[in-house]
């Protein structure tokens, strides 16, 4: 392996060396490399192995569209597969591997695809696998799986952090070659605020490859510092969104071998720009001749930006293929630094050359060689000794974000190439993106461009730089050359030449974007960047029309991929979403408290004591505690919202399908609140606190989404009505405390008469406490005992929930949990989202008697009555016991007649809510039942289908524990 | 959709802090028939081209606001409080 690196030149600090591997062999290069740079300056061209056929690949490009240099970097958590190495830059100690080869790179035996490849040509998936039609989901798809793609994702945690941001801007130059630093210099010296980002680890674009323009480039950089513009070198556009909004991606910390925690490692930018201005430069074509991805061929820009930028050469002997001005520049400059130039070969007018290369007019017929290029064939002349090819098939602008907002590329005779509308709302194109050549003449036309999108907003700036003529002449685009049926590749990456896209067109696929699917030209990393405009030059000659006629395919974003990190950005792991804890959160932890996810919150579930060995023990004990004592538990999660107004009765009175206009000051009301479809949405209690004020309860679920409705109802739909609505769910903690000793307990902490004559069923007022605070107390239950809800503001609420466990601490009470809740619930009969679960309406509840017949407008009245809702063999609300007392009922078990085999046709619904009731010792159940309400006493079976169980059961009551309500009213 | 959305409270804002509830229609009277009420409930358009729609600033100043825009091009035309109006 021989180095190509020059002894002078380049923008490398030489001064410091960068270790790095490649297929685990040591390798070094210096600051200012990439790991395309390294790896040809350590004489290293065979970089990959081509997606279909194997082939030895290597780079073509130096910069975003390079097809076939794409690798595997890093290691562990940051492995990164698909890298390309011309976008990578160096650091040290970096690993790179090559993808798609075994075993080894040298030696692939995924190579002899290329001999099969007579029947790997277009379409060949779609044509081979058709029959049998099973076969593909058993056999060819995990076949193709196994062998497609490239390289390997980690299924490591990625360690490093990433984030998003906004920037509001001016003017956004996109590009930070020439034309794009004239418009950010002249839109800064206007005072406009601009952002300049491009994609490059350098601002300077082709600039960077013209040493003689380098001083120059360094006083543009200077000056736009000083005048404050925010410049993002290492940052990609990659998308333009409705609003003038343009998405990008900043690499931050991806060329640093220890990225530092303190900082993201990828940053998602999304811009609004008042206006924008896209310089986003041109891609120089690739030729299509036999061989012309043997490693060593690749573009005359790329050549000259290795040269110039790390002084790396690309051969010892360069045959140059130009069929404009390019290659003879690159041919003078190449033999200016002593660099041997086999052959300049130009396929159309050039300007004289002096040179002492010899000059052949001709076209290339075949480069020869395997892994590295050993000559090239001149159709119908020489054979020319080489190792190294640069080629210019012309320049095509880079247009593609000036389409994602559906504008279309638009043929232009006079440039040769495509180019995109050069005026859209919010965007210019300027400078080789706009088709034209020469750092002058960019200059001058980002100035201009950036001065006339600045007078769109009103501001006037003088341009930086003024009118220069351009130094090239544009070229057509070539085609397919020389006439050997040998493979001419149009697009490297996933191996589609030039036959197959003739093919394409003769079976019919001839369209752009049906021959994109047929034979997958244009897909993958690079979406066509390179080969799409020759595939356009071959299909067009194989339709017998004008590339204008066949045209491009879509452009949309992303420009370049994008890595899903930069897109979740901090929403990971347990950072997805957030975490919301109750204000009784530390005195249940402090209690033991097993916490369970509902939403977004966590809920203490249960409290497990010393001794206890399951959550059941646990949950059997809190029952029985608040049914034979007292127990206290967080209810905080509730929904809570305040309503004020002097129209909030009559607010609420629409909204509940039940009456609130009459609910007295002092006394709380469980609801019902339905959809304007007749079903149930939600329920809870609210209570009138005084006349024009009223507290809202809701389920822990749809907490918000009934803050929602209230707001809608209140500004949208009645806004004539006098009511205010404010969340109040995190202001209050609030908790339950219910069993036959609630009111002794709570007495000893309320300053109030809690006697049940002066704090009866559904009371509801502010009362002090004792040490001075002031409390919301409500006798509400859900657990069907003796019950209050008490609400303090939230800071006090663990004092307050610490001074009730003393209080009650010689009657036993205990802290009871979710868990505990839900059986005390469903012992009592009480529904939960278990049971309103959009499908039912309230008489499905037996709550049809609460729906009020007399208010002439509430949310839902008016679908209520439909046929269908009222059939009263709709399902409805049962308790279920199995006749086996020690057999358990599981939630989700359909209901059957007795008899009658388990299918669809015989289901007569499903059990929503199961518990253990340790107070009657058996498992018992609520479901929905056809018909329920009438079957009480009915012996039916419930089928648990995944268990495959058959349980003899009866439907019951829904209500286990106390049918009189006497607890209650105790 | 638009990027950013003319909050007549709050400026231009992302449209992430928006949440989109559907069409502007005004609901029937109280006495309307019970066909007119299914078809409210129940019954959309889907138009390419001009669209009301009430959007909610959820992350925001929380008020619902009627956003008209073209469902073609994605321009935003107004953006207006939604009790606006109304009596």
């Amino acid at each position: 392996m021989t180095s190509h690196r020059l002894p002078t030149g380049g923008r490398l600090d030489r001064s410091r060396r960068v270790e790095f591997s490649f297929d685990g062999k040591a390798l070094h290069g210096h600051p200012g490399d990439t790991l395309a740079s390294a790896l040809l300056a350590n004489g290293q061209r065979l970089m990959a192995r081509s997606f279909k056929y194997h082939r030895p690949r290597g780079v073509i490009t130096a910069g975003s569209a390079e097809p076939n240099a794409l690798m595997t970097i890093g290691r562990e958590g940051r492995t990164e597969p698909n890298t390309r190495a011309t976008m990578a830059e160096l650091y040290q100690w970096l690993e790179a591997n090559s993808q798609n080869r075994w075993p080894s790179l040298d030696q692939d035996i995924g190579a002899l695809n290329g001999l099969l490849s007579r029947f790997l040509g277009a379409g060949f998936y779609y044509k081979t696998f058709m029959w049998p039609a099973s076969f593909w989901e058993k056999v060819y798809e995990p076949i193709i799986r196994r062998a497609a793609g490239l390289g390997r994702a980690t299924t490591l945690q990625d360690p490093d952090r990433y984030e998003k941001t906004w920037a509001h801007c001016d003017l956004l130059v996109i590009g930070g070659g020439a034309a794009g630093l004239a418009a950010a210099l002249t839109a800064a010296r206007a005072g406009a605020s601009v952002v300049l980002a491009d994609e490059g680890m350098e601002l300077g674009g082709g600039m960077l490859s013209d040493p003689a323009s380098w001083p120059q480039l360094a006083e543009i950089l200077a000056e736009l510092a000083t005048l404050g513009v925010r410049l993002l070198p290492r940052t990609t556009v990659f998308g333009w969104y409705d609003g003038n909004v343009f998405g990008a991606v900043e690499r931050v910390q991806k060329h640093l071998a220890v990225p530092s925690p303190d900082a993201p490692i990828e940053r998602l930018w999304r811009i609004a720009a008042r206006q924008a201005v896209l310089a986003s430069g041109a891609e120089e074509r690739p030729m299509v001749f036999a061989g012309n991805d043997i490693p060593g061929i690749m573009t005359a820009s790329a050549t000259a930006s290795y040269l110039h930028r790390q002084a790396v050469a690309p051969g010892k002997r360069t045959a140059i293929l130009t069929q404009g001005p390019a290659g003879f520049t690159l041919a003078a400059q190449m033999e200016a630094l002593g660099l041997e130039v086999a052959a300049l070969v130009s396929l159309g007018n050039g300007p004289a050359w002096q040179g002492k290369a010899p000059l052949i007019r001709g076209i290339p017929g075949k480069a020869i060689g395997g892994k590295s290029l050993k000559s090239l064939q001149i159709e119908g002349g020489p054979r020319i000794e080489a190792d190294a090819i640069a080629m210019s098939g012309g320049f095509s602008p880079v247009i593609h974000l000036a389409c994602h907002r559906g504008a279309r590329p638009v043929w232009s005779d006079a440039r040769h190439a495509f180019l995109a509308p050069s005026e859209q709302d919010g965007l210019l194109i300027a400078g080789a993106a706009a088709g034209l050549s020469g750092h002058a003449a960019c200059l001058g036309d980002g100035a201009a461009r950036a001065a006339a999108a600045l007078a769109r907003i009103g501001l006037r700036a003088e341009p930086a730089f003024g009118p220069a003529p351009e130094d090239a002449v544009a070229q057509a685009p070539l085609g397919e050359l020389g006439k050997t049926k040998a493979k001419k590749f149009v697009d490297y990456q996933n191996d589609v030449h030039a036959k197959d896209l003739t093919l394409a067109a003769a079976e019919g696929y001839a369209d752009a974007e049906l021959a994109k699917r047929y034979t997958t030209s244009g897909m993958a990393t690079d979406q066509g960047k390179l080969g799409n405009i020759n595939a356009a030059a071959i299909l067009a000659k194989a339709r017998g029309t004008t590339i204008a006629a066949v045209g491009l395919t879509t452009f949309r974003p992303f420009y370049t991929p994008v890595s899903f990190g930069a897109l979740a950005g901090t929403s990971r792991g347990h950072d997805f979403q957030p975490t919301r804890l109750s204000p009784l959160h530390g005195w249940a932890k402090t209690l033991g408290a097993e916490f369970v996810e509902t939403g977004l919150w966590l809920r203490s579930a249960w409290f497990p004591r010393a001794g206890e060995t399951g959550w059941r023990q646990s949950v059997d004990r809190e029952v029985l505690t608040v049914r034979r004592a007292a127990g206290l538990c967080d209810v905080s999660t509730l929904g809570k919202i305040e309503i004020f107004g002097t129209d909030a009765a009559e607010f609420l009175n629409r909204i509940y399908c039940n009456g609130f206009a009459k609910l007295p000051v002092g006394r709380a009301r469980y609801g019902l609140m339905l959809r304007e479809d007749g079903f149930i949405y939600d329920d809870g209690t609210t209570s009138r606190l005084a006349t024009d004020h009223f507290y809202m309860t809701t389920t822990t679920a749809l907490a918000a989404g009934v803050m929602t409705h209230l707001e809608f109802c209140a500004q949208a739909l009645w806004p004539d009505l006098d009511v205010r609505i404010a969340s109040a769910t995190d202001q209050w903690a609030q908790m339950a405390i219910a069993g036959p000793m609630a009111r002794q307990i709570l007495q000893r902490i309320v300053e109030a008469d809690l006697s049940n004559e002066a704090f009866p069923f559904m009371a509801a007022r502010e009362v002090p406490l004792k040490g001075g605070i002031m409390g919301r107390l409500f006798r509400i239950s859900f657990s069907g005992e003796l019950a209050y809800e008490l609400a303090v503001p939230a800071g006090y609420g663990e004092a307050v929930a610490d001074a009730i466990m003393a209080a009650g601490a010689p009657e036993g009470i205990c802290a009871y949990g979710a868990e505990a809740l839900a059986v005390l619930r469903i012992e009592k009969g009480h529904v939960t989202h278990a049971e309103i679960n959009g499908t039912v309406v309230p008489a499905d509840l037996g709550m049809g008697k609460m729906v009020s017949p007399v208010k002439p407008d509430f949310i839902g009245k008016h679908l209520l009555h439909r046929e269908g809702l009222t059939d009263p063999q709709r399902p409805q609300l049962v308790g279920v016991v199995p006749l086996d007392p020690a057999t358990p009922l599981r939630t989700g078990s359909h209901v059957l007649a007795k008899g009658a085999a388990a299918t669809l046709e015989n289901d007569q619904g499903y059990l929503t809510s199961t518990a253990h009731s340790p107070h009657l010792g058996h498992s018992i159940a609520l479901a929905l039942v056809a018909g329920g309400s009438q079957r009480h006493g009915e012996e039916v079976v419930v089928w648990d289908g995944l268990n495959d169980a058959a349980i003899p059961a009866r439907l019951t009551s829904p209500v286990f524990i106390d049918p009189k309500n006497e607890k209650l009213h105790a | 959709m638009a990027s950013l959305i003319p909050c007549p409270h709050c400026g231009p804002r992302p449209k992430e802090e928006f949440t989109v509830r559907g069409a502007v229609l005004p609901r029937p009277a109280a006495d309307a028939p019970v066909e007119e009420w299914q078809a409210h409930v129940y019954l959309r358009e889907n138009p390419r081209g001009d669209y009301a729609e009430h959007w909610h600033h959820s992350g925001g100043c929380r008020r619902w606001l009627v956003v008209k825009r073209n469902t073609a091009t994605h321009a935003v035309h107004s953006v207006t409080d939604a009790a606006e109006g109304r009596p």
